[in-house]
């Protein structure tokens, strides 16, 4: 089964664009949380990164910072 | 081991230019980068780019990669550069992964932020420290910042931050600004922001995350509570790890036209060089002329020695 995949991210930060264009590329179906407006999940982005910087994917549990192409692909077996 | 003809280091506009000059002349190389698309990917919007009347820097940086994709070229990312160096007819690379050895290398790896160096710089990196508004400055919102420098890049960082963050101090070393008068008029109308010249930043202090910094203002020292530091203090070219290699005064690499350093070898492109002024598509125009100078130079070297 696909694992769920959260991604933390605002509109205009290059790197955000580049994961989600990543996660489209690989067909990874994941749910985009906008922080700059969802203040709620940028609280939770910060609690479960421990950081504040953007974009961060929970990948059912696993955070990963940045865009980490290898961590990515190794926790979504790509 | 293998000797490649050439590592290009870098993967910016310069290094994905010569990328592809070196494949199309059919070169044994190897691309060593960080990232792709460099500083271009942090870039806005885009309207100088031939080609293209307007483009984000995102989208470009994706068109670079998709042209260099296309070539089937051996690209090592995520792998910093750690040493450089010539001894004999050999340059060594060594990163944080592996070494590698070639005939020719060029340097392609650009600038980055330059850091403030003060305590509590590297503690609080993305815990209330950053040095790109355009990503984490929505999580600021409703909060007190301090954005550090004045010139463009720093009010930019200032204008974004006008509508997201509560209060914002610029702290400025000089004794004005420096950016364009448009920028600096929109910001000195703006009801939420203070400008503080003549200020240098002394520390930044917190826990988990930042509470504020330390400042020196009007030769007297005082904090600032802020939980949010943006540092816009310009650029530093990515050019320690070469040796022996020709550096003007800002560091950067010293090339003449046709992109060779003092060390018959090593060439440079970019913004890394000293190259006047820093654009994209000066950068890969440079990419492109450090390429065939590389392809001229194997030629030449090949069939006299």
């Amino acid at each position: 089964m696909a694992k769920s995949v959260k991604v933390y991210s605002t509109p205009t930060c290059p790197w955000c664009l580049r994961v989600k264009g990543f996660l489209k590329e690989n067909n990874i179906e994941f749910k985009n949380f906008d922080v700059a407006v969802d203040s709620g999940a940028a609280d939770e982005m910060v609690k479960i990164s421990g950081q504040m910087g953007v974009p961060v994917l929970d990948i059912e549990g696993e955070i990963i910072v940045g865009f980490d192409k290898e961590k990515i692909k190794q926790s979504l077996n790509l | 081991m293998q000797i490649y003809d050439l590592i290009i280091i870098g993967a910016g506009p310069a290094g994905i230019t010569a990328s592809i000059y070196a494949a199309r002349k059919k070169l044994n190389f190897l691309v060593i980068s960080l990232n792709i698309g460099g500083q271009a990917a942090w870039s806005g919007d885009i309207e100088n780019y031939t080609g293209y009347q307007f483009i984000t820097g995102p989208d470009l940086a994706q068109k670079f990669e998709e042209h260099i994709r296309k070539y089937g070229i051996e690209l090592k990312e995520n792998e910093a550069v750690l040493a450089l160096k010539k001894s004999g007819e050999t340059i060594f690379v060594k990163t944080n992964k592996a070494d590698y050895q070639a005939r020719c290398v060029i340097i392609a790896s650009g600038k980055k932020s330059k850091e403030l160096a003060v305590p509590g710089e590297n503690e609080f990196k993305n815990h209330g420290l950053t040095y790109c508004a355009t990503c984490d400055g929505p999580l600021f919102s409703g909060r007190d910042v301090a954005v550090i420098g004045g010139g463009n890049s720093a009010l930019d960082a200032a204008l974004q931050l006008i509508k997201i963050a509560r209060f914002i101090y610029i702290v400025n070393s000089a004794d004005q600004l420096l950016g364009d008068m448009v920028m600096r008029q929109k910001i000195e109308e703006a009801g939420n922001v203070k400008i503080l010249n003549n200020s240098q930043v002394l520390a930044v202090l917190g826990d988990k995350f930042v509470k504020a910094i330390k400042i020196k203002y009007g030769g007297i020292e005082k904090e600032l509570a802020v939980s949010g530091v943006f540092v816009e203090i310009g650029l530093f070219p990515n050019s320690e790890f070469v040796e022996g290699v020709e550096k003007n005064q800002k560091k950067e690499i010293v090339v003449n036209l046709h992109n060779q350093t003092n060390i018959p070898g090593i060439f440079a492109a970019g913004d890394v060089t000293d190259v006047p002024e820093k654009q994209i598509i000066i950068a890969a125009g440079e990419g492109s002329k450090a390429a065939l100078s590389v392809f001229r130079y194997l030629a030449k070297t090949r069939f006299s020695g």
